[in-house]
Parts: structure tokens; sequence; C-alpha cells
């Protein structure tokens, strides 16, 4: 069960707790942006998922049905961390030409809420975390694409060390206007 | 623009095409109406629709469609645009009703078959006896259905046009590659189903590049080089496990089709390979399948391809098992709309681990697809300046190399992969539905005056190949 950080940990823990995840995040954007994938690989735990659910137009009274979100759905993306370090390799080859030259990306991430799952006598050990994401991109000379979202993560701590262990993210956009997620989003 | 200037645009013995077929404002109009408006479209799935009153939202062309199941079971494809005065009846991408209540007035359509006598007839009318009088026929003024409909095999089709022939007719021979996808591993007919879920994205490419691609371009391995040396192939070894051996560019020029594919062979005959490799699970289901299926099928002749289907759906049979259809939306953009098979009796643990290989090669999130729309979005951008547009495309690879090929009525190849013959078939049927042929004429049943045939390897009679 969840619960508000503040109920569980105190304001103390929970403002530090705070800190600790907004700086992640925003250490996460800038390995992005700076385009440094490798170490970006490192923020995520062996057996993270990333899952970017589609999402289709229903009406108020099926709302439950919006985003795909069933086991064997297709999504837009669905990647282990094998998978996300593939995508890295294949930048890296200098060939794939959706990504090269390489698109240059800003992620903004805001609206950071943190509810504690689990914890031990030395603090939380899990978390689940919502924020707000706008991946920005320009490529070439007149290629721009925005994606907004909202993203659900799960964090656990190993180590004393926070790594994100599984990620949603709710895309607004039920046609994807963009031409690809070669850039990571 | 007339048919004789359109007639000149594609260069069929010399292998050039004008680029203004790819940029065009005019002909891009045409297009909606000669191509869009008369050829067989795929609209769906039918387990998108698998309970009565489920609906959902395609398109054909630029028109919004919906495609429902009534009460009675039926499934029908209707033109999502109000009688009254145009406004969607319909907005929800999928759903549940009988009822297509339109937001602007509140004239209603339904399908329920006891209610009205045809399915989208209008049911409803605010003020029929008061201010219509009862003067205003509602059989008259129902949800515009398209002209003919075709459940095949799961996949949904339909034509604008009465005088379309079956959709078996207008697939001729190539049907065999399209049932080896929708066919089950085994070989039972049928038995496809496709996942919940299609991708749908919009690429500022003309929605001609996507079929000439799909159709068999045996030469763009360039474009995949990075994905290839990435290895996400289930087999850890390029970007998908080795195939049979044997395998072509065939097309069929009477019909506009074509795609890579194998030579027909003996069911027994047919080696699958060792597939899978990185999930022995996996891989040993497919080998089991296989095996069955050289037992059930012993005699029968195994037929096998990709390719695309004139004028805007194409589809893989295997790795990745996928429909995309290439919905045009200006003359500089196209909406894809990609749909994902598998077998519906596999287990789920094979399901997952396709739906994943899929997602990894195919689509917008695809590491082998990005590298495709990359092409065709610049390909088309740098296509229609005032001067690019001046000189035409090149598909001369193979050209005059073409034979007929007797294991596919109708079709002919090279003998090789490395040839153009497919795009350059895709250009003749586009022009010669561009002219505004008669479905006579496109059939070949008569012979339109400007019939072109398609250049053979000296020696051959095109006769032959029909
Ligand atoms: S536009 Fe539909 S009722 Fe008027
Ligand atoms: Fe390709």
């Amino acid at each position: 069960m969840s619960m508000a950080s503040t109920d569980r940990v105190g304001v103390e823990e929970a403002l530090r707790l705070q800190f600790e995840i907004e700086q992640l995040y925003a250490r996460e954007a800038h390995l992005l942006d700076e385009r440094r994938f490798e170490q970006w690989l490192d923020l995520f735990a062996d057996d993270f998922m990333f899952r970017v659910p589609i999402a289709q137009n229903v009406a108020f009274n099926a709302l439950e049905e919006e985003y795909l979100e069933d086991a064997l759905a297709i999504s837009w993306i669905h990647d282990d961390k094998p998978t996300m370090a593939k995508r890295v390799e294949q930048i890296r080859t200098g060939v794939h030409w959706a990504e090269e030259p390489l698109s240059r990306t800003v992620h903004l991430v805001s609206n950071v809420l943190i509810d504690v799952v689990e914890s031990d006598d030395d603090g939380p050990l899990e978390l689940d975390v919502k924020s707000g994401v706008l991946s920005y991109r320009h490529r070439l000379t007149d290629q721009e694409d925005t994606v907004v979202g909202r993203r659900h993560d799960r964090l656990r701590r190993i180590d004393d060390v926070w790594l994100i262990s599984g990620r949603t993210l709710y895309i607004s956009q039920t046609v994807y206007l963009g031409s690809s997620f070669s850039h990571f989003i | 623009m007339e048919s004789e200037q359109i007639r000149e645009l594609v260069d069929i013995p010399n292998g050039v095409a004008s680029r203004s077929i790819f940029v065009d404002e005019e002909l891009y109009r045409q297009e909606l109406k000669q191509i869009f408006g008369r050829g067989w479209l795929m609209v769906g799935h039918e387990s998108q629709v698998p309970e009565p009153d489920d609906f959902m939202l395609s398109r054909m062309g630029e028109e919004s469609v919906i495609l429902t199941r009534d009460r009675q079971g039926e499934l029908h494809v209707l033109l999502n645009s109000c009688r009254h005065r145009g406004m969607k009846v319909c907005r929800f991408d999928k759903g549940n009703t009988r009822l297509f209540t339109c937001p602007y007035h509140a004239w209603s359509y339904t399908t329920d078959g006891s209610l009205v006598e045809r399915a989208g007839d209008l049911f409803g009318v605010p003020g029929w006896k008061t201010h219509y009088h009862e003067a205003l026929d509602k059989k008259e003024w129902g949800l515009i259905s398209v002209a003919q409909m075709r459940n095949y095999k799961g996949t949904i089709w339909a034509t604008w046009d009465i005088d379309a022939p079956p959709l078996e007719e207008y697939l001729g021979s190539f049907k065999l590659w399209l049932d080896s996808a929708l066919n089950s591993r085994s070989g039972e007919e049928g038995g496809s189903t496709v996942l919940v879920g299609v991708q749908k994205w919009r690429v500022k490419c003309n929605w001609k590049f996507a079929p000439t691609n799909f159709i068999g371009d045996a030469a763009h391995a360039v474009s995949h080089k990075s994905v290839n040396l990435a290895n996400i192939s289930p087999s850890g070894s390029g970007r998908r496990d080795q195939r049979a051996k044997g395998h072509y560019a065939f097309g069929w020029p009477d019909l506009g089709h074509g795609g890579l594919g194998f030579t027909p062979r003996p069911e027994e005959e047919w080696e699958q390979g060792s597939v899978f490799g990185r999930f022995p699970e996996v891989s040993e289901y497919f080998r089991e399948v296989f095996e069955k299926r050289k037992v059930e099928r012993a005699g029968e002749t195994h037929y096998q391809g990709k390719g695309t289907i004139f004028p805007n759906t194409s589809f893989h049979e295997d790795q990745p098992r996928t429909i995309i259809v290439h919905h045009p939306n200006g003359p500089e953009e196209t909406e894809f709309w990609r749909y994902y098979l598998v077998d519906a009796d596999a287990p789920e643990f094979v399901k997952d681990t396709l739906r994943h290989y899929f997602m990894t090669y195919s689509g917008p999130g695809g590491m082998t697809e990005q590298d495709d729309l990359e092409n065709w979005l610049y390909a088309s951008d740098a296509s229609k300046g005032m001067i690019a547009r001046q000189f035409p495309y090149n598909y001369q690879q193979g050209l005059g190399y073409s034979e007929p090929f007797d294991g596919y009525p109708g079709s002919v190849w090279c003998g090789y992969r490395e040839t153009e013959q497919n795009q350059l078939i895709f250009l003749k049927r586009w022009s010669e539905f561009m002219q505004g042929w008669n479905w006579d004429e496109l059939m070949h049943r008569s012979t339109h005056p400007d019939y072109v045939p398609f250049p053979l390897k000296a020696g051959e009679n095109v006769e032959e190949v029909r």
C-alpha cells in the first residue's frame, strides 16, 4: 500500500526525499540532453521495464480503456533494459539515419509527487513517483516535435542509491505526430 | 491533369517516373478519387469489433469511416460524416453502440436491423413531425455505406466502387502470400488475429514511398545497417533470424502487387530453420508447429512472401508478422496504421515474445522502421523544389530482365532479389488507375488503347504473363 510521503516519514524526511528524487530526474534529463546515453542507462535497475501505452479516444464512461495496458497489448514502446542498451548501441554506430545527425533534445521534468511504498530502518526502500515530462526535440533544419506525458515510475533503493525500476509514460497523442521515436522521450 | 499528360509521367520501357507523382497537389487530389475511390482498401480486423454493437474508427484514404458490427452480427463500414451538415457522428476510436447521434443537430443513425432496413439508416430527426412535416425521407438520408466489403480471414476490406471486382480477383495469385501472413503457422486456413492496439503515426512523406518500398526494395540494405549491427533479432544476430533459401522479388504486372517471397515448394521441403534462439521455449514451440505443419500439409505446396497490395496495404508474413496501411494525408504527409499478427491459439509467452520483438522492429519506435521513415521523409522533402521536381526517379535496376514465373500465375521475376521491376509494376498500375481506365480494362478483360506491356527479357511473350 502506498501513502503520502509526509504521512509515512515526516516533513523533514519527505523534503530530503523530494530533493533526492528531483535531483535524480534533473540528472537524468541532463544525461539524455548531453547525449551521455551510456551513463543514463546506469540509472535503471537490471529488471527495468519501460512502457509507453497507446491512447485511444473513448467515451466518458469507458475512460479506464483510454490507455491500452493489457499484458499483450501493443504499445508505442515496451523495452527492457537490454533493448534500451541496443538503442544506444544503434545510435553509436553512426549510421542510424533517423538519429544521424543526432536530434537536439531538451527534457523538462516537473510535478514530482512521491509515495513511499516500502521502508526499512534506514528509511524508504521503494517509491512510486509521478511526474510530468515535456520532451522537446529538434532535428536537421525544420523538424520539431514535442511529446508531453504523465510519467509513473517505480524507484528502488539499492546500496543507498536510487535506481529506476519501472516506468510507464502516458503520452497525450493518439496519433503520434513526430515521425518516429528515434530519440529517447 | 488530362490522361495524356498522366500517361507521360511513368515511362515503363525506360524505367523512369516523374517526381511530380510524389509531390504534385493536383495529382494527389486525383489519386483520392481514381485510386482511393476505387481500389480495395484495408479497414481493420474483425477481432477489433468482436461483440454486437462494437465499433471502431478507421480510415479509407482521407475519409473517416466506422467499422461496426450490428446486433445481428453483420459487419458494416460507414462513412463517418453526418448527412445533414457533415459533422463526424463518431469521435471515439472505439466503443459499443447501435445509435450514432450527431453532436451538431442530433440526427441519429442506427445499425439495428430491427429498427431500420439498412444499417446506418437515419432513425431519429428532431422535429421530424413538427418542423419537417414528415416530408424528410429518412431512407434517403442514412449514413453512406461502402459499395463492397469483404472479410478475408479476419481482415476487413472495402471499396467505394460497386464495379470493383471481388477482392480475390483483385488480388490474383498474390493472394497466396497474403494467406501466408493470415494462415496459422501450422498451415491452417486463417487462424491469425491482431494484437490489441494499432500504432498510428504521421510522417511528412508522400504515401507512395512506403508501398513502393514494401513491394520489394532489396537494394535498401544500407538503410538498416545500424540495426543489423545492433543485433536485435530473436537469434541475436542481425535484425531478423536466418531466412529459408530461395528468396526473390516477384511482381504482378497486370495487378500492381508484388513483394519478396519464396519459390513454391512441397511443404515437406520447407526449411524454417532455427528461429528465436535467444528464447528457447519459443524456439521449441515453433519447431513443434513446423513439424506438425510438415505432416499435416504433406503433398501440398508451400507459398510464402510479403509485399504490397495495390494501392496502400503492405504486409510481412514473418519476422515481424504485421500489416501496415499507408493512409494519404495530403501530398506531403502519410498516416501509417500498423497492426501486428499472431496465431490466435499461440501460448501467451509466445505472443509476448513476438510482441516485444515486433515493437523493437516496426512502428515509430521500431529500430528498423525508423530509418525507413527518415529516408521517405527527406526523399519527399528534397523532391518538391521547382528544380528538383523536373528530374525523374530511376527504376532501371533489372530492367528488361523480368520473365514470367509459372509458379505464381500472372507474376514475373528476374531470378534474383535486387530488381526494381516491382516498383515499376506499382507505378504502371498507378498510371492505369489515374488515367481513369474502367474495370474491364483494369482487369484486362478488354485492352485499353494505351496499354503498355511490361518490358520482359527479349523473347518472352507478355501474353504468357496473364
Ligand atoms: S450536422 Fe449532424 S445533425 Fe446537423
Ligand atoms: Fe526497410
